[in-house]
């Protein structure tokens, strides 16, 4: 009875890609805001930071929104014990989301010193907490937790923080911290370009050890629940594979072949946990009897259909026109692109000291 | 309170808020890839400064716009765990499409028009603009064709006590949905023109930047004008198709109690503060003449409060099945009372500025900037009303309210994302508030005056 259909399947590979698309591209996003101030030393050199994700961020985050949507229409049951479970640990997400969102909107818009300084920490932090709570959320999707016999969750925000899952926070953290710097010593110039490659270079073997501690402990986790999933368990030996390589790819200084691979790290990461997830759609840690599996969460074979013509429709002209802004705007960004006058108000607030120092 | 009710809080808070900056957005949207294009047809700086300056508007409405939608897109999985299951086959699929459809280009694009000023060639530029406001409405019409199955649901069928969709083309094409879409668009230009006037009407009495705000205000009050006079005449038609769909909403927007033939209407009445007063305190009311609006006849029959309640206790079990009548009442006359005096006010600047004598006006344009304020009050008890008005149902005659909730979800848990949503956007609503008449008072740039070399990049607008 919990065979899964060709369809249910399909919409829970869509979705997975979904995620995926929104790791590596918002796994970059997050990074750079991350890096701003370790990267970009005065208020040219962060602008330009800013203006490497600038015109991209908000269509990144869209595939989060879609992830979300779809999982709505396709597995309904599953949007309902996720999202209702994870509750807190959601709403911290969006509330990092939120202000992250307005940091960029903000933070030009006055040109005083403490002003900007206050937005720039909101960007840091909001980027590191969401790329945290993202890989411990999903390590604990994948692990299990608490679900009743009624498919309702619980535990609660502290059953989400065990050791396992903050390893897995850890791992996303990291490694959407080295590929942000990945980035941008792609689409920087100067000091910029410089401090982001060596940042590259000093983060990835960090984020490659805690990556391969994760996997890991993912496969030994799986062995605890009644051998070990083959599919999974190679891809999650290619994704250490690719977390290394882009150790070594980083030390050569070779940045486009660097970002591949954290791209194809974090690819083959997610991936291997999806891998490991299916037949599921949420693990119950109280019995596996009451395991959410896809085909007990999903919609309708009509609602199914409707939306695999509409994603079939849509998904390729999406691509195509995410891919062509990333062309638009693949020119290296500097702070010479950037002649800021310093305003009236610069100049006061430094003679009497009250700006904050860069 | 329980968590249920902290839920419904959360969710009105959440929404009204979120809705604010939705009609702004739609709206200056449109506005500014107008005056865009009479940039791009003439070449006169002018234009190009008002689209640089309805733009940044824009933007900041935009950014709130988007950070408040996040939170929408979870919070039915959040706090309406039971409602997700329940409608999850039919609901989802329009929120699906919506990001597939509509935020993906819109955001996409925007940031092409952001960021490509100088770099993409004037033509792909304006093209972007263009489909930035084509998408903000398309992404409106699928969130309302979902909320309007909410209204009245169609093209389903329950099986095992819960609805399968039958028919996409059914709950896309919900008469519901489109007439939603039309109020709501026409509400958006609305609100849009209404801020566009405000502020133009300011700069004008102080005389700064008269040249682009002149050009700005000419374009808005008519828009104004016709939209207001649409959005009546459509309003009209959607109440007539609610009180078929939904008559216990239209018998609370004017607190009948009593079913009757030549109803009158009620311009001022009192009653209890509760669901269902069953009858009125005070009511001041002109003789039969809501009969004459939603009938056509002086003497056509109203339905009353007391006599569907009865008739939906028989059809659905015991239980109390009308709204909070205070609220239906006054935000209906809210509402109506703005979108008249909308019309007139737009009609009345328009035959001013057709004058010549608009400029010299003063106290009309400061009447004007006052006015600024109507369209998010009227907006609001737009939605106040339809979604209060729906109650006790979450969806109509199908699911309560009341059993929509999040079983997993503690009290504790709601409260604390209710303060801190509330506090969250409080704080984003002062500073964005600030921003938002700081950048509105400034006017366009000063920087702006120089027009970068030709494929220069010119960041002037983005962050
Ligand atoms: C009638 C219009 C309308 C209504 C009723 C709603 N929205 Fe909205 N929403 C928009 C019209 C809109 C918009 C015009 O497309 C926005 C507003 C500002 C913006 O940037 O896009 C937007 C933004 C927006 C975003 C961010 C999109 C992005 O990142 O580009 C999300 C996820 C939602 N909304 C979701 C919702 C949900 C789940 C709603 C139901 C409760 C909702 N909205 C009500
Ligand atoms: C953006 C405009 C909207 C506003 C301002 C708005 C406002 C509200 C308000 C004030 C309530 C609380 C009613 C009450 O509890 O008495 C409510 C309830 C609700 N609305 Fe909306 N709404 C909007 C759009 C939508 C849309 C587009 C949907 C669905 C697609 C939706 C779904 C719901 C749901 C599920 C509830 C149930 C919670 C409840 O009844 O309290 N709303 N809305
Ligand atoms: C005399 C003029 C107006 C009439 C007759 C009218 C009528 C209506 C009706 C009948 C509804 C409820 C639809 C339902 O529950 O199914 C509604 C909702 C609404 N109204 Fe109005 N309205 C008028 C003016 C305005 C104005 C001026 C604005 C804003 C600027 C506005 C904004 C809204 C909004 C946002 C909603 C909720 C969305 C929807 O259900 O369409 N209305 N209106």
């Amino acid at each position: 009875m919990d065979d899964v259909t060709f369809l249910q399947g399909l919409w829970f590979v869509l979705i997975s890609v979904l995620w995926l698309g929104y790791f590596v591209l918002e796994g970059f996003d997050f990074g750079v805001g991350m890096l701003l101030r370790l990267v970009g030393r005065d208020d040219r050199e962060r602008r330009a930071v800013i203006h490497t994700i600038g015109p991209v961020w908000d269509g990144n985050e869209v595939w989060l929104l879609v992830a979300g949507g779809a999982t709505f229409a396709a597995f309904p049951q599953w949007y309902a014990t996720l999202f209702s479970g994870f509750y807190l640990a959601l709403f911290l997400i969006l509330a990092a989301l939120i202000v992250r969102g307005v940091a960029f909107e903000f933070w030009g818009k006055r040109p005083d010193r403490r002003w900007r300084g206050r937005w720039e920490w909101a960007m840091i932090i909001s980027s590191g907490l969401a790329a945290l709570l993202w890989g411990v959320g999903w390590a604990n999707i994948v692990n299990g937790v608490p679900i009743g016999a009624d498919g309702e969750f619980t535990g609660t925000l502290f059953t989400l923080l065990n050791p396992y899952a903050i390893l897995g926070g850890l791992a996303t953290l990291t490694i959407f911290f080295a590929h942000g710097a990945n980035f941008l010593a792609l689409r920087t110039k100067d000091e910029v370009e410089e401090r982001s490659r060596a940042l590259a270079k000093r983060s990835m073997p960090i984020a490659a050890a805690i990556g391969t501690a994760f996997l890991a402990w993912t496969l030994v986790n799986q062995s605890d629940a009644g051998g070990i999933e083959v599919v999974s368990a190679i891809l999650a030996v290619a994704a250490t594979a690719a977390l290394w390589a882009a150790v070594l790819l980083t030390r050569r200084g070779v940045a486009g072949w660097a970002f591949g691979a954290t791209t194809g790290g974090i690819v083959l990461l997610f991936t291997s946990l999806f891998a490991d997830l299916f037949p599921n759609a949420m693990v119950s840690s109280t019995s596996s009897a009451f395991d959410l599996t896809l085909n007990a969460a999903s919609s309708s074979d009509y609602t199914l259909t409707v939306m695999t013509v509409v994603a079939a429709l849509l998904v390729p002209v999406v691509l195509l026109y995410q891919a062509w802004t990333y062309w638009v705007f693949r020119h290296r960004i500097g702070a010479d692109d950037f002649d800021e006058q310093p305003t009236p108000m610069d100049v006061i607030e430094q003679k009497l000291g009250a700006g904050e120092k860069a | 309170m329980s968590s249920l009710e902290l839920a419904r809080w959360q969710f009105g808070i959440t929404t009204v808020y979120h809705f604010l900056f939705v009609p702004v957005t739609i709206g200056l949207a449109a506005l500014t890839a107008y005056f865009q294009t009479r940039w791009y047809r003439t070449g006169d700086d002018h234009w190009r400064r008002a689209t640089r300056f309805w733009g940044k508007l824009m933007l900041i409405s935009f950014a709130l716009g988007v950070v408040t939608g996040i939170v929408q897109e979870f919070q039915f999985g959040m706090n309406w765990s039971n409602y997700s299951r329940f409608v999850g086959d039919i609901f989802g699929a329009p929120l699906a499409m919506e990001g597939l459809a509509a935020f993906f280009v819109e955001s996409t694009f925007l940031g092409l028009w952001l960021f490509g000023w100088g770099r993409l060639s004037p033509k792909l530029h304006l093209a972007t603009i263009w489909l930035v406001a084509g998408s903000t409405a398309l992404s409106a019409f699928f969130i309302l064709a979902a909320n309007s199955w909410m209204q009245h649901p169609v093209g389903y069928e329950m099986v095992d006590g819960r609805p399968e969709l039958t028919s996409i083309w059914a709950v896309l094409g919900n008469n519901t949905a489109l007439y939603a879409f039309a109020h709501t668009i026409l509400a958006a230009l609305i609100t849009a023109s209404m801020i566009v006037i405000a502020i133009s009407a300011w700069h004008l009495l102080r005389g700064t930047q008269t040249e682009v705000f002149t050009r700005s205000i000419r374009v808005a009050l008519p828009v104004l004008a016709v939209s207001a006079l649409v959005t009546v005449i459509v309003g009209h038609f959607n109440g007539v198709l609610m009180s078929e769909q939904q008559p216990m909403k239209m018998a609370a927007a004017d607190a009948v109690f009593e079913t009757k033939e030549g109803a009158g209407l009620s311009l001022f009445a009192t009653g209890d503060f509760k669901s269902n007063p069953e009858g009125l305190n005070r009511n001041v009311e002109i003789p039969n003449l809501l009969s004459f609006i939603s009938t056509g006849y002086p003497q056509g029959e109203i339905q009353g409060i007391n006599n569907l309640n009865a008739e939906y206790q028989q059809k659905y079990g015991p239980g109390e099945y009308a709204p909070v009548v205070a609220i239906a009442y006054w935000s209906w006359r809210a509402m109506l009372g703005i979108g008249f005096l909308a019309a007139v006010l737009g009609f009345a600047g328009w035959w001013l500025v057709r004058k010549g004598k608009l400029v010299a006006s003063t106290r009309y344009l400061k009447l004007m900037v006052l006015a600024g304020v109507l369209p998010f009050v009227a907006n609001t008890a737009g939605w106040i009303f339809t979604e209060m008005g729906r109650q006790p149902w979450v969806v109509f005659g199908m699911l309560k309210t009341n059993e929509a909730g999040s079983p997993a979800v503690s009290t504790a848990e709601v409260l604390i994302t209710l303060v801190g949503f509330t506090l969250l956007y409080g704080v984003l609503a002062v500073i964005a508030g600030r921003i938002f008449l700081e950048k509105a008072r400034k006017g366009p740039d000063s920087d702006d005056d120089t027009e970068k070399e030709a494929g220069e990049p010119d960041f002037g607008l983005a962050y």
